[in-house]
């Protein structure tokens, strides 16, 4: 449930830009933030330019848009907080649009990249680029256990759901806190788990 | 807490780059010696926890909610090195795969939540459990060393995004330390509970990584205040320099006294400190008082949580 809220199945099915390379792809997506974050806002074209790069790409990755809209609209409270903050300056007009156009453009990049790429394949480019080993595992791990946690954790909040009648503040944050404190237990003990399994099948 | 891409620019962007592939290089290369192998997959699944426990929310008065942030808490459990590196990939993959914090800002988040968070928090943490000893002085430290954790790091988020010219320093500093200060609150108050329900349901657990991922000598230490110490220099000490003493001088100096006046009025208007019309002066005071205010209420909740007859030294 949780995995489908995150609209995290989209990078595994198919289309013509989920089958260009990733390396590629993270490239170009590297490029196109780079710039857009670094280019003045008189560069009109470039922008345009981006915009427009990013909707063709859009339109032949096939992913629904009615997703990709939410994922927009669900940006930080904090660019709509700056963007507000910046807004009410007078003589803030300019940056404040400047500010809206490229963290939109470079939230669309990511968004297109991270749901036609999936991660293993991310984490093989990283790997390519020589990002230190562990850091690779532990990514990998992360993503591996991180819906498992996720489901874990709803599982924990619905059978403290079933079992608690009485809601005084107090006692609701302290029973959060020991379902919070429970999944670390329980994660920390699957790990340990995992390590067997790894050294089982031959992990040095 | 997560800056977008497009709010912090080159500059910015480059130097806490550089800054935060040091400070992770260095907790890398720690977590490589000191971590037993068997404790390697736990740095994977600390960090698919430390997500999966900020998305149970906390209800906080008036239908709004709040999350557990957890670097402090991480650092406590596991060592600072460890954190570093959970952290770190925490912000990774809520950056590729949740779009949550840009990708050319993921060195300025990286430093501000990872790093600083993390290295800090544990400073604080460790400082506190040497003079208040037992599980209680742990949670009393856990808490207080989590809320001057949170508070700094949305400090130093706001100097960055001031130094980048997207907010000025008058507006982003009162703005993000005064609702941080209650932020940290409630993150204090979540990291020592979940800590206190660790410690309860396995003790064992606490004990052994104490043993294991806490760093050994000094040195380390010295060395992530090294680098802290040149980010928060960089990015806070230009705005700071100019605090109430010498600012007058130094905005006319410049001239550029026009530009120092509040551009928003504070946040919380009946928490600043009457007399000091300023809005980064009274800030900075208020924070200063905030924080005695909030060792002390750490110290009462240790008493309240932590009955006394269970102060087995751990």
């Amino acid at each position: 449930m949780s995995a489908s809220w995150l609209g995290h199945q989209h990078s595994q099915s198919d289309s013509p830009v989920h089958r260009l390379p990733a390396a590629l792809k993270l490239g170009v997506a590297l490029v196109i933030i780079v710039a857009t974050v670094l280019a003045p806002i008189q560069w009109r074209a470039w922008f345009i330019g981006v915009a427009l790069l990013l909707v063709l790409t859009a339109g032949l990755s096939r992913l629904p848009l009615f997703f990709l809209f939410r994922r927009l609209l669900v940006l930080s409270p904090f660019v709509l907080g700056v963007v507000l903050v910046n807004a009410f300056q007078p003589a803030g007009r300019d940056r404040w649009l400047a500010v809206a156009v490229k963290s939109v453009l470079c939230l669309l990049t990511v968004i297109l990249v991270s749901n036609t790429t999936p991660f293993s394949q991310i984490l093989r480019v990283l790997k390519s680029i020589r990002v230190p080993a562990l850091l690779i595992t532990t990514l990998a791990l992360m993503h591996r256990y991180l819906f498992v946690l996720m489901d874990e954790s709803e599982r924990m909040r619905r059978a403290r759901a079933s079992r608690t009648f009485t809601r005084g503040r107090r006692f609701h944050w302290n029973t959060l806190a020991t379902v919070v404190g429970q999944l670390f237990i329980r994660a920390s003990e699957r790990a340990e788990r995992i390590y067997d399994a790894m050294c089982a099948r031959g992990w040095k | 807490m997560h800056i977008p891409d497009g709010f912090i620019d080159g500059k910015t962007a480059a130097v806490t780059a550089v800054i935060s592939a040091a400070g992770v290089g260095f907790a890398l290369r720690q977590v490589r010696r000191e971590l037993p192998p068997r404790r390697v997959p736990l740095l994977g699944l600390a960090a698919a926890f430390l997500f999966a426990a900020q998305m149970v929310n906390f209800p906080v008065a008036g239908g709004t909610s709040g999350h557990l942030v957890g670097g402090t808490l991480v650092a406590a459990l596991l060592g600072p090195s460890a954190a570093v590196v959970v952290v770190t990939t925490v912000l990774i993959v809520q950056c590729f795969l949740f779009q949550d914090g840009g990708v050319l800002a993921l060195g300025a988040n990286v430093f501000n939540m990872a790093i600083l968070n993390s290295v800090i928090g544990y400073v604080i943490y460790r400082v506190v459990c040497h003079w208040l000893t037992g599980i209680r002085g742990r949670v009393t430290a856990i808490a207080f060393a989590s809320w001057c954790a949170t508070v700094l790091a949305a400090i130093c988020c706001a100097g960055q995004l001031a130094w980048s010219g997207t907010i000025p320093w008058s507006v982003a500093f009162p703005a993000m330390a005064t609702v941080h200060m209650f932020i940290g609150v409630g993150e204090g108050l979540i990291s020592a509970l979940v800590f206190l329900a660790v410690y309860r349901a396995r003790p064992d657990l606490i004990t052994e990584m104490a043993q294991t991922g806490q760093p050994q000598r000094l040195g380390e230490l010295v060395r992530y205040g090294l680098l802290v110490t040149l980010g928060v220099a960089v990015f806070v000490a230009p705005f700071a320099c100019s605090w109430p003493d010498g600012l007058d001088s130094v905005a006319d100096k410049f001239g550029f006294s026009h530009k120092m006046s509040p551009l928003l009025p504070a946040p919380a208007p009946n928490y600043l400190v009457p007399g000091i019309h300023w809005a980064v002066g009274a800030t900075a005071v208020a924070g200063a008082a905030g924080s005695l205010i909030v060792f002390v209420l750490a110290l009462l909740m240790g008493r309240w949580l932590v009955p006394k007859q269970t102060k087995a030294d751990i």
